[in-house]
């Protein structure tokens, strides 16, 4: 398994210096300044203590979580790119029950409800696409992403209707009582446990594909479910479902996790496109759970950084997309990805 | 107007980008290709339309939308095509990288350069007497050039698909790839023409969007109607025809928060807004019947 490890750290070596080559052309012909762009774009992800805890690593948390909900679901060849709508599903159904708790538990336990209620809906969002997959035969790559846009208008409604707060003058609902929100690790950042819960997901998820007997089965349907089923006699079906609906669980808990320790309360545009950048995550991970560790951080970095370029600079906010999107194509075109996305999917 | 009329009206014109671009995915789709990167190719149309209407009007907006839908779409073939990339996650990289650069083109190009990014719009075209039929007269029969067009296209379409040897070729390599290569055909070239084609109608459902009805560029313009004509051409049973009477009643849906307007409903508008996309999810899972699927589709090219 060595010259597989050191090959895939080769490849992501070359996607980023490929990378970074195409970000400069991409500012440079949009006309801006190349160096005081790029100083911005350090200077808003690691030029400071505050720019790497308190921006780069909020962002990376969500970015991270939704590469792991990608990833996942990847590896059972589950083409689930609903990220994002399984992240709003997640922020609404923690804002939903939070706001009913109110402060009525204690912290812990208030917490975990809310937190355990996005996760739930998240689930409940991907098991749409999930039965449709199973009962319909219906392409979760299209029904993921309509459930996408049917989930940010569901925000939409809620914060205008039933979840807007009472003077019914801005299109949000009241703050999350303090104690439904996450701890921060320190008392000068804005970072939350919830990074912490994402960096122990990401090893619980490792932990599962590389040791246990689910994981096995989990990747043996991922790598070719017509071989699972006759060679193994794997429940191909049964573990696809659970894949999607783990995938569904993890990015609700993402959205749980971003209300809860960041934004603490529901806005429509919650998600700054979290979910397809995720895609991106995962696959410069090689959706390796560990490695989204990293590629998380990049992203985060890149975002956060990007945040600051266009606020220091003028480099459009839409940079970090093209990047993402140039990545995964990079990828592409010098690996072409092999057998573990979607050939599995039958 | 009658509050119908309007509503037939709104119908036509919210279908015709949709029709366009699910004519387009119909060949991809019967070349065995699925192309989720239509999104991409309709939003650079769209922005194509807005920078060539700068150089020549409407006639430059249509051929500057046409160009940069087959420029989209031609690096989704050199990857589908030329590097056997999988196709999904191919088409979502290109969806990406088209609302990105689009958005960032336009933030430097229009926003940030002061010029304001409006362009005319076609005049409406209207017979004299299918005119003043009621309802479907006006809805129909008073439109732009560009949803003219589609009567003559979608019948040709048909034509070309079932009475000729290119159109025989090209399901040929849908179904049964290994099959049509023995007998002479190259699947790499039928899929790449095929998928150039799909960005050709792709960028004119941009055109449409920017010159016959907004008059305008709006980041991310497209909203989806890329992955919504993928389940038009589902819903349509890939066939030309019936894919564009899939397209009007997807138009429909997507009318029906203006007919909800204007009779008053009292029902959220984001209902409205979300059914063209519960509809998608209805029509997919109703098309199940997989006969009717081209054999090959999505299926990683081999040879």
């Amino acid at each position: 398994m060595r010259p597989r490890a050191t090959h895939d750290i080769v490849l992501a070596s070359a996607v980023l210096v490929a990378i970074t080559g195409l970000a400069l052309g991409v500012i440079a012909i949009g006309g801006h300044p190349v160096l005081p762009a790029l100083a911005a774009l350090l200077r808003g992800s690691f030029g400071s203590p505050f720019a790497f805890f308190s921006a780069t690593l909020v962002r990376a948390t969500p970015l991270i979580l939704l590469g792991l909900a990608v990833g996942l679901a990847f590896r059972a060849g589950v083409l689930n790119i609903g990220g994002e709508g399984q992240f709003h599903a997640g922020a609404c159904a923690a804002v939903t029950v939070g706001l009913a708790l109110g402060g009525s538990l204690p912290r812990p336990l208030s917490i975990l409800v809310t937190v355990a209620a996005g996760t739930a809906g998240g689930a409940l969002w991907a098991g749409i696409a999930a039965i449709l997959k199973r009962s319909f035969g219906v392409l979760e790559v299209i029904s993921t992403l309509m459930l996408n846009f049917v989930a940010a208008l569901a925000v939409s409604f809620l914060v205008r209707g039933p979840l807007q707060e009472p003077t019914h003058v801005y299109p949000y609902p009241p703050a999350l009582n303090p104690s439904l929100q996450l701890p921060t690790l320190a008392a000068d950042t804005r970072l939350h446990i919830g990074f912490l819960a994402a960096l122990g997901l990401a090893f619980g998820l490792w932990w599962v594909l590389r040791t246990t007997a689910r994981g096995f089965r989990l990747r043996v349907v991922g790598a070719g479910a017509a071989a699972a089923r006759s060679a193994g006699r794997v429940d191909v079906t049964g573990v696809v479902t659970a894949a999607f609906l783990a995938s569904g669980a993890i990015a609700g808990f993402a959205g749980a996790v971003e209300v809860t320790g960041v934004t603490h309360r529901l806005f429509e545009g919650i998600s700054p496109g979290y979910g397809y950048s995720a895609i991106a995550v995962a696959l410069l991970a090689r959706l390796h759970p560990l490695a989204i560790i990293g590629t998380g951080i990049f992203f985060g970095a890149l975002e956060a950084g990007g945040a600051a370029m266009q606020r220091d600079a003028g480099v459009p906010a839409q940079f970090a997309l093209i990047v993402e999107a140039l990545v995964v194509l990079c990828v592409l075109a010098i690996d072409r990805l092999g057998p573990r996305t979607s050939e599995g999917t039958q | 107007m009658s509050a119908l009329g309007a509503f037939a009206e709104s119908s036509v014109r919210m279908a015709t980008p949709l029709a366009y671009a699910a004519l387009g995915e119909l060949v991809v789709e019967r070349a065995g290709i699925i192309n989720i990167g239509l999104e991409g190719m309709i939003i650079a149309g769209a922005f194509g339309a807005l920078a060539g209407t700068g150089f020549a009007g409407v006639a430059g907006g249509l051929a500057g939308a046409a160009m940069s839908g087959v420029l989209v779409a031609g690096l989704f073939a050199i990857f589908v095509v030329g590097l056997r990339s999988d196709q999904i996650i191919t088409g979502t990289a290109i969806s990406l990288l088209g609302l990105g650069l689009t958005g960032a083109l336009y933030q430097a190009m229009y926003v940030d350069a002061g010029v304001i990014g409006r362009t005319t719009t076609m005049g409406v075209w209207s017979l004299p007497l299918l005119r003043s039929i009621p309802i479907l007269g006006p809805a129909f029969f008073a439109q732009p050039a560009l949803t003219w067009a589609l009567y003559a296209i979608a019948p040709a379409l048909g034509w070309w698909l079932y009475r000729t040897p290119a159109g025989l070729a090209l399901r040929a390599v849908g179904e049964r790839p290994a099959a049509a290569a023995a007998a002479g055909i190259s699947p790499s070239r039928v899929r790449t023409f095929a998928i150039l084609f799909g960005g050709l109608m792709g960028g004119l459902s941009g055109a449409t969007l920017v010159l016959a009805q907004v008059g305008g560029f709006a980041e991310g313009m497209s909203a989806g109607r890329g992955f919504i004509a993928i389940a038009v051409v589902a819903l349509g049973r890939w066939t030309p025809l019936g894919v564009w009477l899939a397209a009007l009643l997807f138009g429909a849906a997507s009318a029906l928060q203006f007919l909800a307007q204007a009779m008053g409903w009292s029902v959220p508008y984001q209902v409205w807004l979300s059914t063209p996309y519960v509809l998608t999810l209805l029509a997919l899972a109703g098309a199940r019947r997989r006969s009717v699927a081209p054999a090959a589709l999505g299926a990683r090219a081999t040879e």
